[in-house]
């Protein structure tokens, strides 16, 4: 039989706020265990919440920049459960009334295609704290610094159909909440987690199966294996006879599978109702517009303009948008060098290459723009070929020396001297008679070869174009 | 709507709350007696009101995002049955 997957994403991103959703307490990644724990973040008795307004700001924000409904009446809920690294007992979140309703955003795969993907609601709710099991015997370790930290939990419409759609939706988000400085995103530190909601049916059937949810992946590739490795499972489940049945897992990395965590509680087992503590959050239109007019260009917008403006294919735009950071780099060299396209190829080549097999951030790169925009520079003015270019690059990586500075220095730069070049074009002349014959014939196909013998004699010093000039010149009945 | 008393220690169970058998039944009675006072209520036509999300007709204010806390650990994990490495320690829990 074949069956068709159907996925839903639900995303939680942390915001970078400085302080927490509800209380004063700072809320920085990486602190000392409950050194950022205070009073109402650990549910004191007589505490009350403070909402932070810079956690509704990004949350529309988000909403905003996906075309989404905003809540101008946001009600905040409790939802209960009695965990230790929950103090209070329950988490504020907002059920019925979120801050950002229906939007929607599109996602680019692998060939190219396009398809946009429905964002059903995101909502503002409270982190829990951490547990620590290993290290006490027969006790747990909690530590509340992230108990209060505010979150946006993202959930996808049920729309996405497979590993390589979830994984673009994702990689997309991503993008687009560092694009909106909202959050790190950081799957790795959890300030981006992700849990996948997957059910399979027979192909063409248009109800949806029973599904399960795998909880808190922690990075893009990880998503993508747990998500075959889950429809696969759910197919055995199915044909051998079985049934699937709704429940959370949880994701085994090394040995690709998913295990049962525990049957889901059903939704009105969390005991839902209004926090009493906090009002209807109301925001008026011009709170929405003026967040609106201070949108940054997005993912999307700026890529159809490196199209626009620098001629890019789809393809390069897409890669060079992929992060700001990456799409401020390029631009930036792009400017400066004043040559878009050579820019775009050194950016999406030798560069990311380099950052990617030493596993580099562009922020950290070990070549700055400038920097190569003067490399770029310089095959431009024709003081180096293309190809020495790359010698150079490789030399710039560990020497920060001056562009100019390290051509001079390893006597690279390119021989445009016609008495040198002659001399050259003469040596490989009466180097290679039956060639010269060949060409002097009309058999146009050996003067590449007789180029490049030249070039080869040169070190790649040589200007080509000379050499091809020259050598024409000179072969000519 | 009447409520028998496995739903009842289930609520129970929930709220982490203690109801010795010999009171399930009363409390049964009771929770299905405030049930039909909702029954009661539903049939009210609420179609044209919006849910009441507060009894106070005010909205919330906002807090400007500021770090006004400081840390106060040390003082503060005196409070708790055990501590220790900074982290409070609490009876084993798996999930």
């Amino acid at each position: 039989m074949e069956w068709e997957s159907v996925i839903g994403l639900e995303v939680h991103v942390s915001l970078s706020t400085k302080s927490k959703l509800f209380s004063g307490t700072a809320s920085e990644f990486g602190a000392e265990p409950n050194t950022q724990a205070n009073i109402f973040d650990l549910a004191l008795p007589g505490t009350l919440p403070a909402f932070n307004e810079e956690a509704l700001k990004m949350a529309v924000r988000f909403g905003v920049a996906i075309g989404a409904e905003i809540g101008t009446r946001s009600v905040f809920d409790r939802k209960n459960y009695f965990y230790p690294d929950l103090p209070k007992g329950y988490q504020v979140t907002q059920l019925d009334f979120p801050t950002v309703g229906k939007g929607s955003l599109t996602i680019t795969l692998e060939d190219g295609s396009e398809k946009v993907i429905g964002v059903t609601r995101a909502h503002i709710e409270e982190n829990a704290g951490k547990s620590l099991h290993e290290e006490f015997s027969g006790q747990s370790g909690i530590d509340l610094n992230r108990a209060g930290e505010p979150l946006l939990e993202i959930v996808s419409e049920p729309e996405i159909t497979n590993a390589e759609e979830a994984v673009a939706y994702l990689k997309k988000l991503h993008s687009i909440v560092r694009y909106l400085d909202i959050s790190d995103a950081i799957m790795a530190q959890g300030s981006m987690r992700c849990d996948v909601n997957v059910s399979i049916r027979p192909k063409g059937e248009t109800e949806l199966g029973t599904r399960t949810e795998i909880k808190n992946i922690n990075s893009f590739r990880f998503v993508e294996k747990a998500i075959h490795s889950e429809i696969l499972r759910q197919q055995e489940v199915i044909e051998d006879g079985g049934e699937i049945i709704q429940e959370t897992r949880r994701y085994d990395a090394n040995k690709d599978v998913t295990t049962s965590m525990r049957s889901k509680e059903v939704a009105n087992d969390y005991r839902y109702f209004p926090e009493p503590d906090l009002l209807p959050v109301v925001i008026d239109e011009s709170f929405i517009a003026s967040i609106k007019s201070e949108l940054p260009e997005l993912p999307d917008t700026k890529k159809a303009r490196f199209m626009d403006e620098f001629a890019l294919s789809s393809y390069d735009a897409g890669v060079l948008t992929a992060t700001r950071e990456m799409a401020e780099y390029f631009e930036e060299v792009a400017k400066s060098c004043g040559d878009a396209k050579l820019a775009a190829n050194w950016v999406t080549g030798d560069l990311l290459a380099l950052l990617n097999k030493n596993d580099i951030d562009i922020t950290d790169s070990p070549i700055q723009a400038q920097r190569l925009s003067t490399l770029i520079g310089r095959i431009k003015d024709n003081t180096i070929s293309g190809k020495i270019a790359k010698t150079v690059f490789e030399s710039m990586i560990d020497d920060s020396a001056d562009v100019d500075e390290i051509i001079e220095n390893k006597g690279l730069k390119q021989v445009t001297d016609t008495g040198e070049i002659e001399k050259l074009v003469d040596e490989v002349i009466s180097n290679n008679p039956d060639q010269v014959q060949q060409l002097k014939d009309g058999k146009e196909q050996v003067l590449g070869f007789l180029v490049g013998q030249a070039m080869k004699l040169s070190q790649g010093k040589a200007n080509p174009g000379q050499v091809n000039q020259l050598l024409r010149e000179k072969t000519k009945q | 709507m009447a409520l028998d008393k496995s739903e009842v220690e289930k609520i129970a169970q929930l709220a982490r709350l203690h109801i010795s058998v010999a009171d399930a039944d009363e409390v049964a009675n009771r929770i299905t007696d405030i049930l039909a006072l909702i029954d009661q209520m539903q049939s009210v036509d609420t179609d044209a009101v919006e849910p009441m999300a507060h009894p106070l007709d005010v909205v919330q204010r906002l807090r400007a995002d500021e770090v006004t806390e400081t840390d106060h650990r040390d003082e503060l994990q005196t409070l708790a049955p055990e501590a220790q490495d900074g982290l409070y320690l609490v009876p084993k829990v798996i999930e």
